[in-house]
């Protein structure tokens, strides 16, 4: 099995990943191969068995809820590319 | 074995312990052969003296103050996908260039308490996506065997560091072979823990049910101390397991008469080269004579083992690698147009090629109308995967065979061909999928390499939470061969 171009394109938009046109076709020859790889899994047949999703059958704890962090925002934001005020900075997303 | 290089952490520990050398001493006398032999390898990615000095400073502080451990002063290299205040925390890609932690992951907090000196960090394949550390921004890491050679990955650079001997230990993180790999390519002995012994926190994660940390050193012995300093339960690691402290040092001199070894018949086919089927063969014919029984086992699924790792593992990776979005840390693209261009822009600038294909491939098995037939389908593959190693761990203790199907490879082989690259992970994603401890341990030298060859690996797999049988076993192997005492040819002193 093959992915199409719009396909390819598709998978890109929802990754948020600009595939740039030199980029193009390298990806998609790459993503078929992996594809030939994994539908070797169809030819097993499990039928009945249950997803296997950890590796181990957790459990999920639950902790009292009280506070235990205490403020890091300006140790935190000592790393992002844009801070004011302390406040995360991204284009414009309301006109 | 005078040969100060070649020192192992329990050396090290005793030397300490005497007083015959001081934690500072030892930082300094390994920083000296990391700057001369680092050029060469680049398994470092990071030093700062200064702040190997303070660490060194403070275990011999707490040493005159009668407090120390078995550890305290011993260095350690860090992988550098462990956050570590004080250093930075690229992960191998261009997307961390600039980021430095501000909290340490739980393992660095345990490796700090028991008194282990941060040496420096070490070089990975990005985002531990890969196998011979040629997908790091940081360049390619040289195996110190053959400088020609890929050292594994994605662990590459904490593998060769060590074998090369400017480091006696190192951390490791395995979500396909990651630690056993590399350790068996470099001719050096790792272990990747049962699923939830040590703590991911902190860990930049890439495929979360599948990520576990331990330990790289020269012996088994090595392994088992540093085990005891990583493990333990830690909450802010929704999978950490709760368990009761265990001595993982306690089976290393257990005789090994009784115990059953099981051999996966499955292990032993196609592509495997015939100086690794030698090895391996001989190595169970030492344990053979060592007391212990061999039988043939079968795990008939394991051959799906790669095809549904590449399903689970770049699907969590998708969603893992989301975080890194140019707005809370990490790159930011220079010039966009609007914020899902900034996003699109700062992703595929920040991220390589390899983790690229693993997140598209990722986002697609995810898809709607696609789920199911992959996503789905590899997770009860993976269950029968578990189920296979759960009937033979039945007529067996432990599990051998090999780490890898053929010695490491040249720098550039598989560059452009992933999925050769991929299938050399056949002999160890399946332990990741079932949750499994397994390790590598050195068991012979094949073809190429000069003089001796490249080494083997010999993968030791054990049932849930039996490390501490692993390491026993491995340590009377080693007792009674000299593989992991070897070194490089021409390895700087």
């Amino acid at each position: 099995m093959s992915l199409t171009d719009p396909q390819v394109r598709h998978i890109a938009k929802l990754a948020r990943i600009e595939l740039a046109d030199g980029q193009f076709e390298r990806t998609r020859d790459a993503l078929d191969s992996m594809l030939g790889l994994i539908e070797q899994l169809q030819a097993i047949d499990t039928t009945g068995v249950e997803p296997m999703a950890h590796a181990t059958d957790l459990v999920l704890r639950l902790r009292d809820d009280a506070i235990s962090e205490t403020d890091h925002r300006s140790a935190f934001q000592a790393v992002a590319p844009a801070v004011e005020n302390g406040l995360y900075l991204v284009p414009r997303v309301i006109e | 074995m005078s040969d100060r290089t070649m020192d192992t952490v329990k050396q090290l520990s005793v030397r300490l312990a005497s007083g015959e050398v001081s934690a500072v001493e030892l930082a300094q006398d390994y920083l000296a052969k990391i700057q001369a032999a680092n050029p060469a390898l680049n398994a470092f990615v990071e030093l700062n003296e200064a702040q190997t000095l303070i660490e060194a400073r403070a275990a011999d502080a707490l040493r005159a103050a009668g407090q120390a451990g078995p550890l305290t002063g011993v260095p350690i290299a860090h992988k550098d996908i462990f956050c570590q205040t004080g250093w930075h925390a690229r992960c191998g890609s261009k997307m961390l260039e600039n980021f430095a932690a501000p909290y340490d992951a739980g393992l660095i907090e345990r490796a700090r308490a028991a008194g282990l000196v941060t040496l420096g960090r070490t070089n990975m394949d990005e985002f531990a996506m890969g196998s011979t550390n040629e997908s790091s921004h940081y360049g390619v890491v040289h195996n110190p065997w053959q400088l020609d050679a890929v050292p594994g990955g994605s662990s590459g650079g904490s593998a060769a560091a060590v074998a090369a001997g400017i480091a006696p230990a190192a951390s490791g993180t395995d979500t396909g072979g990651s630690i056993r790999q590399p350790a068996a390519f470099c001719g050096i002995t790792g272990i990747k823990p049962t699923y939830g012994i040590v703590s991911r926190w902190g860990m930049i994660a890439y495929a979360s049910s599948l990520d576990q940390g331990g330990p790289m050193a020269h012996t088994a012995e090595d392994c088992a101390l540093l085990l005891n300093a990583f493990a333990g339960f830690d909450t802010r690691d929704a999978t950490s397991l709760e368990r009761a402290p265990e001595d993982y040092t306690r089976a290393l001199d257990a005789p090994l008469a009784g115990l059953r070894i099981g051999v996966p018949k499955e292990f032993f086919g196609e592509g495997m080269s015939d100086d690794v089927r030698a090895a391996v063969e001989a190595a169970l014919a030492t344990f053979r004579t060592l007391g212990a029984t061999t039988v043939e086992v079968s795990l008939p699924r394991s051959g799906y083992a790669v095809p549904a790792y590449y399903v689970i593992a770049p699907a969590e990776a998708s969603s893992n690698l989301n975080r890194f979005d140019g707005v809370r840390y990490g790159y930011r693209a220079p010039e966009y147009r609007d914020l899902n261009d900034m996003y699109a822009k700062t992703r595929a600038q920040g991220f390589g090629e390899e983790v690229k294909r693993r997140i598209l491939i990722g986002t697609y098995v995810l898809s709607h109308g696609y789920y199911d037939a992959y996503y789905l389908q590899a997770q009860r593959v993976r269950r029968l995967i578990a189920d296979d190693y759960r009937a033979a761990f039945r007529d067996c203790d432990l599990i051998l065979g090999p780490t890898t199907p053929t010695v490491a490879y040249g720098i550039g082989d598989k560059a452009d061909d992933p999925l050769s690259m991929y299938l050399g992970d056949i002999y160890t994603t399946s332990v990741n999928l079932a949750g499994l401890p397994g390790m590598s341990i050195p068991c012979g030298f094949g073809a190429g390499g000069l003089p001796a060859g490249l080494p083997i690996g010999l993968q030791i797999v054990g049932n849930y939470f039996d490390e501490a049988r692993m390491l026993g076993a491995a340590h009377r192997f080693q007792q009674a061969t000299d593989w992991h005492l070897r070194t490089p040819p021409g390895k700087p002193t």
